[in-house]
């Protein structure tokens, strides 16, 4: 399916000096579900905006299916954007918003009101048209929103963190049932999040930003697993990182000299690295673990400040040499310990630990 | 009312102090319109009559300008709700700093005094007339142009006043949505942002309206030769006042409250429909009286009950009693003539009787020394040949309703 391909080649966009996109250069498959990860104002709401036509690139242009799209407005693009606050027509029935797409085409009224009605019935809400849209639920209209986006069959589909109003329960069904949708009806979907849950359970692809600049595109699985920057490995899941310095590498496996002590990990994506080179640590809560007479590759001591318990694990606070750590245990309905306040040693294997070169973390 | 909130006698009497004060010149107003007295009063009540409504009516200079002020009214509202929607629109598209020096601009003519508008516009207008040559009775210095001309430039801002406020709580992704669902501008502007904005072009509308017709300060100079009818209304207070004005005020009150109460109507049956009780409710619920109270049935109710009202007052003669309060107070100047008439003869008799012993003395025992002997009793308009009762000895005579201009 080539011709819906979009392709976005070399994309820069700046308001004045900042830049918010920078050197975006990427490829979207026509029928992918496509997210853009990163944390707010990193830049994937403006590049959302540029593929809807909202905005226009700096440098670099957008195409679809192999046409430029430099100078086609948002009402000339095979695109549909849904909002983060889905801007459905408030002074409109619910059926007139699904339908006002096909009314500003000059689609006849008994054509119109037929389509909506089979829109209402794909999102499983037949008879609700002549409701207003404050009569619905958060839920309701964000299915709405989608109907309406629907209606005029677009290539692709842009959502904006459409489920970030929605409380916990409602978010986690309707992923599932925004993927159904995708799968239905088979559009490309890019999604918009700044909740890796959304990006990992759905999407096809996930490209993750950070500061106007795409660090990492790839499957669920890779942007977890096997991060390419420090700032995915921080950003995607749970982390924690050490900072050190480089002793040795042999092979994949690269030994740091850390605050904790020396730590062995392997080196992200077969990179070489020099002795002496700054680099980070990172291994995830869930694979740390309490040393209690088995010894791992790593392992060191740390006074354990608090633990919190999470329903599904239990997640224990912990402090060595001044960083602060995080190891999580999976709730077995056992009855465990409260070891806060006490010394542990802690340790994980060394293939569970990737090294990635110093840059810039999530959240700092 | 509870203790906490300041129930009791001090807090009813300052309310009761508060709706008399807010509400007492208007009831006076409206009792002064039907009391047959010539000078809007409310004691002594002599008869009730309708007659000032007539004689507001047949004003011809008060009606013209009643005619002017809805031309000049309609054309302001025709341009200034346009201009100020504008307005609002290019304000709420600017960045900051820019909004913030074109919204003074817009609004300085509200803060500018009316009278300096006025002159103004006069100005103005005449140097731009006299540039290109137009003689006086050009458009340039046509009193009806010049007015709507000084109007709109401060009505504009009031109405884009109204639209900023509306605007401000609209949503700027709802025209993007439109925009991104294949609508072109002027679609989007169509069916997105105009309905949202009705309210406001209604309240707009009727705001514009308001100001034109209401406007002195920068009318009675633009309107030159001609009036409308504030102007044409203050010019006849300035010379004197009689119940005609509160005859007026009776309509206009009358309007307003017809307003009201349809307004009411209205804004109570909206609210029961879109809370879904309205079939439960025992007014709403009732077939009958759903129909009763709808703001049109209101409407036409109270029209047929002010036009019953009106017909009942054309109906009315209140030339018998009129004839009573004239008879009577002719027969009291008698009375009072009658004493002072004694009173001279009194006096004359003890003059008589004084005059040889006191020859020095000057003929009337008066403090004056008699210099006003000539204006006393003499001077005393004859009952008969006055047939103006009013307070002020026929002293406005002249503006008597017949014989006013």
């Amino acid at each position: 399916m080539t011709t819906k391909d979009i392709v976005l080649d070399h994309v820069s966009i700046r308001f004045g000096s900042f830049t918010a996109v920078d050197n975006a250069h990427l490829t979207i498959k026509g029928g992918e579900f496509f997210s853009f990860l990163g944390p707010s104002g990193c830049g994937k709401t403006t590049l959302l905006r540029c593929v809807s036509g909202f905005t226009d690139p700096t440098e670099g242009m957008v195409t679809i299916g192999g046409k430029d799209m430099r100078g086609v407005g948002p009402n000339k693009r095979p695109t549909a954007l849904i909002f983060q606050n889905l801007a459905l027509f408030p002074l409109m029935s619910v059926a007139d918003n699904i339908a006002f797409p096909l009314e500003v085409r000059g689609i006849g009224k008994k054509e119109r009101r037929k389509k909506a009605d089979e829109l209402l019935d794909m999102i499983a809400l037949p008879g609700v048209g002549e409701k207003k849209v404050h009569e619905l639920s958060g839920g309701q209209k964000q299915r709405v929103a989608i109907a309406r986006a629907l209606a005029v069959e677009p290539d692709i589909l842009l959502l904006d963190e459409p489920l970030s109003a929605l409380d916990l329960k409602l978010r986690h069904h309707m992923r599932t049932e925004l993927r159904a949708i995708q799968q239905r009806v088979g559009l490309t979907f890019i999604y918009i999040t700044h909740d890796q849950g959304e990006a990992l359970t759905m999407s096809d692809r996930i490209a993750v930003m950070n500061q106007g600049v795409v660090e990492q595109i790839g499957d669920p699985e890779a942007i977890y697993n096997r991060p390419k920057t420090a700032f995915v490995a921080s950003f995607v899941g749970e982390s924690n990182s050490f900072s050190g310095k480089v002793s040795s590498q042999s092979g994949k496996e690269v030994l740091l000299e850390t605050p904790v002590g020396p730590l062995r990990g392997i080196a992200a994506g077969g990179r070489t690295y020099k002795p002496g080179d700054e680099c980070y640590l990172f291994v995830r809560p869930e694979q740390m673990t309490i040393a209690n007479g088995v010894q791992p590759d790593n392992s060191f001591t740390a006074q354990a400040l608090k633990e919190e318990f999470e329903g599904n694990a239990r997640h224990l606070f912990l402090n060595s040499q001044g960083v602060d750590l995080r190891l999580s245990r999976i709730n077995l309905g056992a009855k465990t310990d409260d070891l806060s306040g006490s010394v542990i040693t802690a340790g994980f294997s060394a293939d569970q630990a990737i090294v990635l070169p110093h840059g810039p973390l999530a959240g700092t | 009312m509870n203790k906490q909130t300041g129930g009791g006698p001090l807090a009813v009497g300052y309310s009761l102090l508060f709706f008399a004060f807010l509400f007492g010149p208007l009831i006076i107003m409206v009792v002064t319109a039907f009391n047959s007295s010539s000078f809007p009063r409310i004691t002594p009540w002599e008869c009730f009559t309708t007659e000032w409504f007539g004689v507001l009516f047949g004003n011809s200079r008060l009606m013209g300008g009643l005619l002017n002020s809805v031309v000049i009214g309609f054309g302001v509202v025709c341009i200034a709700v346009p201009v100020g929607l504008a307005g609002a629109l290019a304000l709420s598209e600017l960045g900051p700093r820019l909004r913030a020096t074109l919204y003074t601009v817009l609004i300085t003519p509200i803060l500018v005094p009316g009278v300096v508008l006025g002159i103004s516009t006069i100005v103005f207008w005449g140097a731009v007339g006299r540039g290109v040559g137009a003689g006086y009775d050009s458009l340039f210095f046509n009193g009806m142009f010049l007015t709507l001309a000084g109007q709109v430039t401060f009505v504009s801002a009031y109405a884009m006043l109204v639209f900023m406020a509306r605007l401000q709580r609209f949503d700027p992704t709802l025209t993007e949505a439109a925009l991104d669902l294949g609508a072109t501008p002027g679609q989007a502007f169509r069916k997105i942002l105009l309905p949202f904005l009705a309210p406001a072009i209604g309240s707009a509308a009727f705001l514009t309206l308001l100001a034109s017709f209401e406007n002195y300060n920068t009318t009675v100079f633009t309107i030159m030769s001609q009036s409308t009818f504030t102007t044409a209304l203050a010019s006849k207070v300035r010379l004197g006042t009689d119940p005609s004005l509160s005859a007026l005020a009776v309509i206009i009150i009358g309007i307003t409250l017809i307003g009201a109460m349809v307004n009411e109507a209205q804004t109570r049956r909206k609210d029961m429909l879109r809370s879904g009780r309205a079939a439960q409710s025992r007014v709403y619920g009732n077939p009958v009286l759903s129909v009763l109270v709808h703001p049109l049935s209101v409407f036409f109710l109270l029209i047929a009950i002010v036009g019953f009202l009106s017909w009942q007052g054309s109906q009315q003669d209140a030339g018998v009693c009129k004839q009573q309060i004239l008879d009577g107070k002719r027969a009291r100047q008698e009375e009072l003539l009658e004493a002072q008439r004694e009173r001279m003869k009194a006096q004359k008799a003890a003059e008589e009787a004084t005059k040889p012993t006191v020859s020095t003395q000057p003929a009337s025992p008066s403090a004056f020394g008699g210099a006003f002997n000539s204006l006393a009793p003499k001077a005393e308009p004859a009952p008969a040949e006055s047939a103006n009762p009013s307070p002020f000895g026929g002293a406005f005579n002249n503006l008597t309703p017949t014989t006013d201009d």
